[in-house]
């Protein structure tokens, strides 16, 4: 049995994640500050911090879900990339306006994830965490295939939310919709973590996944807190992929990437948390863009990953993730 | 051709003759008198490489459509069994062989990707079964394979057409390389820095990139600053068009150049208006206008537009091309050889001056690439058009 432990509650644990939250960011800040030469560093940050977001928003996803019932959803990059091809449904073939598509989008992505919950992870109470998380790699399979069924293989363009014409300043430049994507990643990562450590519902679903039993016994639906994770990374994994799908097109093949990305994303910052979700993806992000910039690119993935490892060799939980509550 | 050993006696010809006419013309597949012509496909119908077998496939149902309505090969009619290979190089592998073993065929065309084309060579070279594939990787025809030709313009012509245009119209030393880092782009680019030495060129940098990237700022930001006066890239969609755009948004100054992995509209689509300026090598059927009027490739090209157009509603593109020209040049051999497989493929090897969709077919010992060099030309997206700058030497035959 684990421990229940409420964060937010405690007001030493609550100051020693402040710490960890500063010192990741600083330590960013500082590698940033180092590798810039000219405009070049400042570039190479704009383009992480975009790229950056959207492993956070997926990163995100898996957190909530892990957050709430243990389980990790390897079908989380899927749910962004049906939002991506949704919205190019909707508004490239359909021709509805933008507002309209992504809302449309979300909704269908939404349901199909709480219809999941609903019709298999619901059905499977008892089951255990491995064969929950096998039954998500499943549905990421028959996803994939079904969209490749109905878009086809090729790559399809989504027009970006304000134009596409690059801003520029201090020597760098940035597309308007960076800034769609920065806004949209601070707004919900900000609603999450409130979600979860300032509402009763939120505490409710933690508690949920800490220690079921206890927490039926007081009251919090296991069930309900599942449903309503699902729902919310559905919701949030789509948002995610319609944002980037602008500046990186949009394909049936593009959720494995994401999901993958994601899920580093995710242990780097510390699974189960949200502001580690958002540390997690951002220096993904701009690792990769450093990596691929200052060293020969075809090892950019093995520097960006290599990082990852030698972080958690000394934080094993993630950087902003609390150590697993002790057996008891 | 003259049959060694036979004494050819005017009657005997004109009885053959006769005979043949009368086939022709009384429709000889009725009762079957004559065996029908098996020729085995392996393309890939599923799976990434879907694009490319799709037409390919479309256009043998239309070859064999119009060889049978003509009365096939000297009566024999023309059956091209296809198989699906998903895309797998191990199941194009399998795939052949239940061709050759099961459905006996006389040739083999496919398939549809350079991997799948090598899994095939192992079994066609052994069984000496004479294989017209539509893949464009250079691995494919060099060293020569004794079974294996192709139909496409290989990956190393398309690059030196492209070194030419560099050296002869831009007039620069000094690129920078930025290539998918899969088989296709790698293979490219090794065979840049293997060739440009010869154009007095020099590649400064060389990067690469994955195939799903987000974004290739870094990779950019690190040529922007060397003093490359071009970049060339090399791999298939969406790569390209990401590259396309990040250029622009760094408002990078210098050309970008591509692969003819981008000859579709795909990349214009995607790519908008960073498209504009790219220049990349091409099939000269993609602006057939670049074919000299009259000429009997404009009009096989024009004709072929027309019949695919007709059918499926759809116009052709490289691939349907590579999948026509793949079965003309069997069935073309098959008029004088027959199914007899070992003169099939002599046949094939001395196929001179054939008219295809993608160019004009000379194959020898030392060449089962077929085409030339002239038979591509530099294309330059203008406004979201392709464009050819007209300075291109005629094709030859």
């Amino acid at each position: 049995m684990r421990k229940v432990v409420f964060r937010g509650m405690k007001a030493d644990e609550k100051r020693n994640r402040v710490l960890w939250c500063s010192i990741a960011v600083v330590a960013l800040v500082i590698a940033l500050a180092l590798s810039l030469k000219g405009s070049k560093g400042l570039q190479w940050v704009i383009s992480g911090l975009t790229v950056g977001s959207i492993y956070a928003l997926v990163a995100m996803g898996f957190s909530i879900i892990y957050a709430s019932t243990r389980v990790i959803n390897f079908a989380q990059g899927e749910f962004s990339m049906l939002g991506g091809m949704l919205m190019y449904t909707f508004s490239s073939q359909v021709g509805l306006p933008a507002w309209l598509s992504f809302i449309l989008a979300v909704t269908v992505v939404t349901a199909l994830g709480a219809g999941f919950e609903r019709a298999v992870i619901h059905r499977m109470e008892g089951a255990s965490v491995v064969a929950l998380i096998i039954v998500t790699i499943g549905f990421s399979i028959f996803i994939r295939a079904v969209a490749k069924w109905i878009w086809g293989t090729d790559p399809v363009k989504i027009a970006a939310f304000l134009g596409e014409e690059p801003l520029r300043f201090l020597g760098a430049s940035i597309v308007p919709q960076s800034f769609w994507v920065f806004g949209f990643t601070a707004v919900a990562v900000i609603l999450v973590f409130l979600f979860f450590n300032r509402t009763l519902p939120g505490k409710g679903m933690r508690a949920a996944a800490g220690n079921p039993d206890a927490a039926s016994l007081v009251g919090v639906s296991t069930s309900t807190s599942s449903l309503l994770a699902w729902t919310m990374a559905a919701a949030l994994g789509a948002a995610a992929g319609i944002i980037i799908a602008p500046i990186n097109f949009a394909a049936y093949s593009f959720g494995v990437m994401l999901g993958l990305k994601g899920f580093a994303a995710a242990i780097l910052g510390g699974l189960g948390s949200a502001p580690g979700a958002v540390v997690g993806g951002l220096i993904l992000g701009v690792l990769e863009i450093m990596t691929a910039g200052a060293f020969p690119s075809g090892y950019k993935d093995a520097v960006a990953f290599l990082i990852i490892i030698l972080v958690l060799l000394v934080r094993p939980q993630g950087l902003l993730g609390k150590p697993e509550g002790e057996k008891v | 051709m003259v049959r060694r050993g036979i004494g050819l006696k005017l009657p005997v010809v004109l009885l053959c003759l006769m005979v043949a006419v009368s086939l022709v013309a009384f429709g000889c597949g009725e009762s079957g008198e004559k065996e029908v012509y098996n020729i085995g496909a392996v393309l890939s119908l599923s799976g990434p490489a879907a694009p490319l077998g799709q037409p390919e496939q479309r256009s043998l149902m239309l070859l064999e459509e119009q060889i049978n309505a003509d009365g096939g090969i000297d009566g024999h009619q023309v059956s091209f069994i296809i198989e699906d290979d998903e895309s797998e190089p191990a199941k194009a592998n399998t795939a052949v062989t239940k061709l050759i073993n099961q459905d006996e065929v006389a040739a083999i065309i496919g398939g549809s990707t350079t991997g799948s084309t090598l899994a095939m060579a192992e079994v066609t070279e052994k069984s000496k079964i004479p294989q017209v594939c539509c893949a464009g990787g250079t691995k494919v025809t060099q060293p020569v394979k004794e079974y294996v030709y192709r139909t496409p313009p290989s990956d190393a012509m398309a690059i030196e057409k492209l070194l030419g245009y560099v050296e002869n119209e831009l007039k620069i030393k000094k690129i920078a390389v930025l290539h998918d880092a899969n088989a296709y782009g790698t293979g490219g680019a090794d065979e840049l820095q293997s060739k440009c030495g010869d154009y007095g060129i020099e590649i400064i940098a060389r990067e690469s990139y994955g195939s799903t990237d987000t974004s290739m700022v870094g990779q950019l930001t690190k040529i922007q600053g060397t003093d490359a006066e071009a970049v060339v890239v090399w791999g298939t969609n969406p790569g390209p068009a990401s590259i396309a755009k990040n250029m622009k948004e760094l408002n990078m100054a210098i050309p970008m150049m591509a692969s003819h992995g981008i000859a579709n509209k795909k990349f214009i689509e995607l790519a908008g208006e960073a498209a504009n300026g790219v220049t990349f090598p091409g099939g000269r059927l993609l602006i057939p206008e670049s074919i000299p009027e009259g000429s009997e490739w404009r009009k096989a090209v024009d004709d072929f537009s027309k019949l695919y157009k007709n059918e499926y509603d759809l116009d052709i593109d490289t691939f349907a091309a590579h999948g026509w020209d793949a079965g003309l040049i069997i069935t073309d051999a098959m008029k004088e050889a027959g199914t007899d497989s070992e003169k099939l493929n002599q046949a094939i090897e001395k196929t001179k001056g054939l008219v295809g969709i993608d160019g004009i077919y000379t194959y020898s010992s030392t060449d089962h690439d077929g085409l030339s060099v002239d038979d591509m030309i530099i294309i330059i997206v203008e406004n979201g058009e392709w464009t050819f700058h007209g300075a291109e030497a005629e094709p030859v035959n």
